[in-house]
């Protein structure tokens, strides 16, 4: 099916520019503040970690590890972030800055590349902690009739290369199933723990060939079919105060009726 | 210039109604209900909820991989508040509940009615299967909503928490949309009951397997506590426990006397105290439990996105600053090895 040599698989990683995740944010006019600190959604640093490590265990098997990336000029950054942890390239689909696609856009752009450069395996975080979706993946899955592992905690490749055993995060376990390549994974937190870039690979990483692709080149379209009404405030919850002993917590919480 | 394709493919027009679209006698949901050992989820009768509240009908569809177990949901299903048909099958295909094999099913569900919604609990397997679903027909879907309105002209407006909770977005899925596919939040509605009347129940045709997907394992934890979603009190542990033995010794006698689920902030979760499944949070479980004990669990944004709904929060933490006492209702300030245990005494009598 694909025109390389059997057995040197190729690996995209899908990454996004988020908002940092300890940035405490806040609504302002009907909008999210986003000028605040941003940095690689930290389900994609794992899957970046999980395409750096799959080549560390598989050695020369791994033929490329392809990072990409959908939006504005900034989003530059985090490509060359994930090219300092180890991937090889990168694609950068450059959107404007007021451009706010939802999954099933950035799903369908994925899917035109993935078309175009035919990967083996696609690996990406769950969620963005922005949109908090966790869509994506299962939408790329979907357009290309490929098999998902979503919320991977542990991916191996099988010893033909043609089967990729993943076990997902399911509510109350875990649960294994085999998918035959190509395949979507999506990370979850317990995938692996991600490696800090070292200012050696940082520097390499400013070499890296970047790629740029428009929307209109692939023949997508990123306006999203959801309108957008609006950002407000969660209702603010106000702490209570303070007990000081044992027997007052007890006594509240009878007062309460909750025990 | 650009081809006539390419054109076409930037300049979209607009979306072309499906068979199954908007018909004109209202909404009409197609409701993917989950069950476990031959019982309806608690969270899809949470979504059951929602999707009556887009006043019109809700047809409720049970996939299984074994025959008696389905029947014994149907039964429950048709008596419903709020289901007014059943529709269901049962496979050796579907035993593991796969998106891969239940996305043809419930695609040629969709085309057997007119259905102008598409929902199921925001739980893992409908996260799995509605994406997937969603992009084969072409459609958007909205994730983990807490509220749905309809509108007269055919639109329905959703909320939804972004930014790990601490942004509330408003959106609207245009009349145009067909299917409008949404997952609802457990916590944000309250559990359909049954009426007793029971409505009438249709078998649909099961569909072949979908080569490249197969389940190997599953593996379960086991517990005889109430399950962490849908308990009425939690008692969650962090860091703070030190480990897997403290943990047990300090959490389950309190959560045993108060008759509570176990939770954990992803601190206890990451070192090993307790089980995965059991972590509280933007990327674990999201809770709304009467009441919620936090024991030296700092508060992170990431935790209070799992609980902060909760009607009760008590916070047991040493640290007097910690964000956690922000939150609480009921802030003590103490060492948990010696307060929990005081506690779970003064609870027992």
């Amino acid at each position: 099916m694909r025109p390389t040599a059997i057995n040197r698989l190729r690996v995209l990683v899908p990454v996004k520019r988020c908002v940092d995740y300890a940035v405490k944010i806040r609504v302002v006019n009907g909008a999210v503040d986003t000028n605040v600190k941003h940095s690689m959604n930290p389900f994609d640093e794992i899957a970046v970690e999980e395409a750096v490590r799959l080549r560390e265990r598989m050695g020369s098997k791994i033929e490329a590890i392809t990072v990409l990336t959908i939006g504005p000029t900034k989003s530059q950054e985090t490509l060359r972030t994930a090219l300092a942890m180890g991937a090889d390239t990168g694609i950068h689909v450059e959107t404007k800055d007021t451009d706010a696609p939802e999954p099933l856009g950035i799903a369908k752009t994925i899917a035109a590349l993935v078309k175009r450069d035919k990967p083996d395996i696609v690996i990406m975080g769950k969620q963005a902690i922005d949109g908090d979706q966790g869509m994506t993946g299962q939408m790329l899955a979907g357009l290309l009739e490929w098999p998902q592992g979503t919320q991977a905690s542990k991916v191996v490749v099988r010893d033909n290369d043609k089967e990729v055993d993943v076990t997902r995060e399911i509510d109350g376990g875990s649960e294994t199933v085999r998918l035959t390549l190509p395949a979507i994974i999506t990370t979850d937190l317990r995938l692996n723990e991600p490696r800090y870039a070292s200012l050696p690979n940082i520097m390499k990483a400013k070499k890296k060939k970047i790629e740029k692709v428009t929307p209109e080149s692939l023949g997508v379209s990123l306006t999203p079919v959801i309108e957008t009404l609006g950002v407000s405030e969660p209702p603010k919850r106000v702490g209570g105060g303070k007990v000081e002993s044992v027997d007052e917590l007890v006594s509240k919480l009878k007062e309460a009726g909750v025990v | 210039m650009l081809s006539q394709y390419a054109r076409r493919s930037i300049y979209s027009a607009p979306r072309l109604l499906r068979t199954y679209a908007t018909p004109a006698g209202g909404n009409h949901t197609l409701l993917f209900l989950e069950h476990t050992n031959g019982a309806v989820d608690a969270a899809s009768l949470s979504a059951l909820t929602a999707a009556k509240q887009l006043n019109g009908k809700v047809t409720a569809l049970v996939v299984g991989g074994e025959e008696a177990e389905v029947q014994k949901v149907v039964e429950e299903a048709k008596k419903l508040d709020g289901v007014s048909n059943v529709l269901y099958t049962s496979s050796p295909t579907y035993k593991n509940l796969l998106p891969e094999h239940l996305t043809p099913l419930v695609k040629s569900s969709l085309q057997s009615g007119s259905y102008t919604h598409l929902a199921a609990a925001h739980s893992t397997l409908a996260k799995s299967l509605l994406p997937r679903i969603a992009a084969q027909l072409d459609v958007p879907a909205v994730a983990d909503v807490t509220s749905v309105t309809p509108s007269n002209d055919g639109a329905t407006t959703f909320t939804r928490p972004i930014y790990a909770g601490n942004a509330i977005a408003t959106v609207k899925a245009p009349a145009s949309l067909s299917p409008k596919i949404f997952t609802a939040r457990a916590t944000a509605f309250p559990k359909a009951a049954a009426s007793g009347s029971g409505v009438e129940a249709t078998k649909v045709d099961d569909t072949p397997p979908v080569k490249g997907t197969e389940h190997i394992e599953t593996k379960i934890s086991v517990s005889d506590r109430p399950d962490l979603a849908v308990a009425g009190r939690v008692v969650s542990g962090g860091r703070a426990l030190k480990d897997a033995e403290t943990f047990k010794k300090v959490i389950d006698p309190l959560a045993d006397v108060l008759g509570a689920a176990v939770g954990a902030s992803r601190a206890a979760v990451d070192a090993g105290y307790v089980d995965n499944s059991l972590q509280v949070g933007q990327t674990g479980k999201v809770v709304a439990p009467e009441l919620y004990i936090a024991v030296g669990i700092s508060g992170a944004i990431q935790h209070l996105a799992g609980m902060k709904d909760s009607k009760m929060i008590v916070a047991i933490n040493k640290d007097p600053d910690a964000p956690i006492h922000q939150v609480a209702d009921l802030g003590y300030v103490a060492d948990l090895y010696e307060a929990v245990p005081q506690l779970t005494e003064k609870l027992k009598k």
